[in-house]
């Protein structure tokens, strides 16, 4: 398990190196694929099916392609290129170093094994014995907390003890998709041919 | 055992075994490794048979249809060597970059589409636990993984640095966006009727009188399996919808620069993908690996209740699942001939029908199909106060295997509205108290979880 993890986080973080690198937006989007799809495996490590087949479909199937359908539409030339100048190289690599320092820092001030205590003693250490679905529990069975979680419910919390009655992702998840609709007609709206009126 | 054959089972039998000569124990890392390299190996071996067999049969579907003399004279009996032969030639020719071409990605692109249309065969199982990774949404990350395959095309298309590659690889692009909306709503179809994404689960659930199967289940089912076998078949770039490699406008589309295994890459991954999307349906529609003869199935259940009551390794239920994987084949194989017959058939459409064809009907069309999909047991119930239109008793919801030792757990989802839709074992159970029960296993599961 240790060495698969080692794997796709090395590629994950070389994923990312090679698009800041690469001047070709095609190439980058290449590697942005490699990038995310070995994120997409990280999840799937840490039995997160569904978060990793979203990541898939959203991030690699949709909006990369949709990137490079772009590309393809609208570049002048035979392969776009971004130049970029020294100077901004430098802005940014201050910028991701900061970033990196600020990450870096936040995560070496946590105390994972008590933060894990802790999490453990709030959502209760998930039985092993126990076969809630089609699965054993050991094969990353997150769809069903995740569907209740969605519709309101969350089976992984003590609701009775008051600490946290979060109604689940109900709310947001509709937010979201009124959000999107609000969106789509918004797009289309500013798409549709404009129809001429003659004003008598 | 474990309800997949999978790793986990060939890993536990190799776990701290010795080596005979040498002495060594094998770490569980390595039974894991040792345990996912056979799958992988299993697994390519239908990746690589499946093209090869269905390039046979596309030929002799092709010549019969067509009157086309050649596949039906040559290559030993039957044909067969054609394949072979063709293998030969395509590894001897030369491995051209064209030198306008980003070759980095030219070259990448052939193994970007091969590879996602095998990594779908991870999820896609071929018979009762016969599946290498049996997650609990694999459709929808079979789905995913599937959709990958657009990229390798495109980016093959953008980087040729050719005008008709680029086509190819545009005309690819706007037709998979848009086709993958229906694909998914007409896979949740079934989804909703049978209450997992679990593609193993869909399937034992069909089991017994062809009735059961999803197809039959309801009419928005039956007509959603037509919808989703064009868009399949659509979505593998098939004819009449094959416009990204039309070779009547744009030489070759996409693979117009390739040659050698590069370009026949892109087929093996198609060919490949043509049979996972062909298995998805008859998973979702058809039954999968159930025969649809309600004897045949009895016995055949009864075989897979024996092998899983004993402990070991049983010969009987090894038997069933071998019979069941061999049904699942051929239902899929005859799906993938009638896209073959389809393709011989039907004349190509212009880029803007595609498009129309899926937009303007196929999306309004998987809409209705689904919001009737969902409206219908609720409707069946109120009316008729029955759960199904057959009067036969339906599959088990539960995998036989697992029914007898977690009966109680292992109950329908909870929060799902109760049971309407969904096959109850228990036939002298009346309706109402099959509802009470559920919900009230559903709060045991909650109280559980605490």
């Amino acid at each position: 398990m240790n060495s698969m993890f080692t794997i796709f986080a090395l590629a994950a973080c070389l994923g990312a190196v090679a698009v800041v690198v690469s001047q070709s937006i095609a190439r980058m989007a290449f590697w942005l694929i490699v990038s995310l799809g070995s994120v997409a495996g990280l999840f799937f490590l840490a039995d997160a099916d569904f978060v990793g087949a979203t990541q898939l479909l959203i991030y690699v199937g949709g909006t990369l392609v949709l990137l490079v359908f772009g590309i393809m539409l609208t570049a002048s030339g035979p392969y776009m290129k971004i130049e970029t100048s020294p100077a901004e190289t430098m802005v940014a690599g201050l910028i991701g170093l900061l970033f990196l320092f600020m990450v870096f820092s936040t995560i070496s001030g946590v105390d994972w094994e008590v933060s894990k205590q802790q999490i453990l003693a709030a959502t209760g250490r998930p039985d092993p014995d126990q076969v809630v679905g089609f699965n054993d529990n050991s094969e990353g069975n997150t769809l069903r907390p995740l569907g209740f979680a969605v519709l309101g419910l969350r089976p992984d919390r003590d609701l009775a003890s008051g600490q946290n009655t979060s109604p689940g992702y109900l709310l947001p998840f509709e937010i979201a998709s009124v959000h999107l609709l609000v969106v789509l007609i918004g797009a289309a709206y500013l798409a549709r041919a404009k129809r001429r009126r003659d004003v008598a | 055992m474990s309800i997949t054959l999978a790793a986990n089972s060939i890993a536990e039998a190799l776990d701290g075994f010795t080596v005979p000569i040498v002495g060594w124990e094998i770490p569980t890392g390595i039974a894991l490794s040792i345990a996912a390299i056979i799958h992988a190996v299993l697994l390519f071996h239908v990746f690589a048979v499946c093209p090869a067999a269905f390039i046979w049969l596309e030929r002799k579907g092709s010549a019969r249809i067509q009157d086309r003399l050649g596949p039906t004279r040559v290559g030993g009996r039957f044909g067969w060597l054609q394949s072979l032969a063709d293998g030969i030639k395509l590894i001897q020719k030369e491995d051209l970059c064209p030198p306008v071409a980003d070759a980095f990605l030219f070259k990448t692109a052939p193994y970007v589409v091969c590879l996602s249309s095998f990594a779908a065969f991870t999820f896609l199982p071929f018979s009762h636990g016969w599946v290498a990774v049996s997650a609990d949404c694999g459709l929808f990350v079979m789905l995913a993984v599937l959709s990958l395959e657009v990229f390798g095309i495109i980016m093959a298309g953008y980087s040729s640095g050719s005008k008709w590659s680029l086509f190819g690889g545009m005309r690819e692009a706007a037709q998979m966006v848009s086709y993958e909306i229906p694909l998914a709503i007409c896979a949740l179809i079934p989804v909703v009727a049978a209450g997992s994404l679990n593609l193993g689960e869909i399937g034992d659930m069909q089991g017994g009188h062809f009735g059961n199967w999803f197809m039959f289940h309801d009419p928005f089912t039956f007509v959603a399996f037509f919808v989703f076998f064009i868009v399949a078949t659509a979505s593998c770039k098939r004819a009449p919808f094959d416009l990204a490699e039309a070779e009547s406008e744009l030489v070759g589309g996409f693979h117009t620069e390739y040659s050698g295994m590069r370009w026949s890459y892109f087929f093996m991954g198609e060919y490949a993908s043509m049979f996972a999307v062909c298995g998805v349906a008859s998973i979702l529609f058809l039954g999968g690996w159930h025969t649809g003869i309600l004897g045949l199935d009895g016995a055949l259940e009864g075989l897979r209740a024996e092998g899983a009551a004993s402990a070991g390794f049983s010969i009987y239920g090894y038997l069933a699942n071998v019979i069941g994987a061999v049904v699942f084949a051929s239902k899929a194989s005859a799906l993938v001939f009638v896209q073959i017959w389809v393709r011989w058939t039907l004349p190509r459409l212009r880029i803007d029908q595609v498009m129309i064809t899926c937009l303007k009907y196929l999306v309004p069309i998987s809409c209705f199909l689904f919001l009737g999909a969902v409206v219908w047991p609720l409707v069946l119930v109120l009316t008729t106060d029955e759960s199904t239109l057959w009067p036969e008793p339906l599959g088990a919801r539960v995998a036989v295997g697992m029914a007898s030792e977690t009966e109680v757990k292992s109950a329908p989802v909870p929060v799902e509205l109760p049971d309407w839709s969904i096959h109850e074992p228990a036939a002298e159970v009346s309706a109402p108290d099959v509802e009470r029960e559920s919900l009230t296993v559903g709060l045991n599961n909650v109280e559980v979880r605490q």
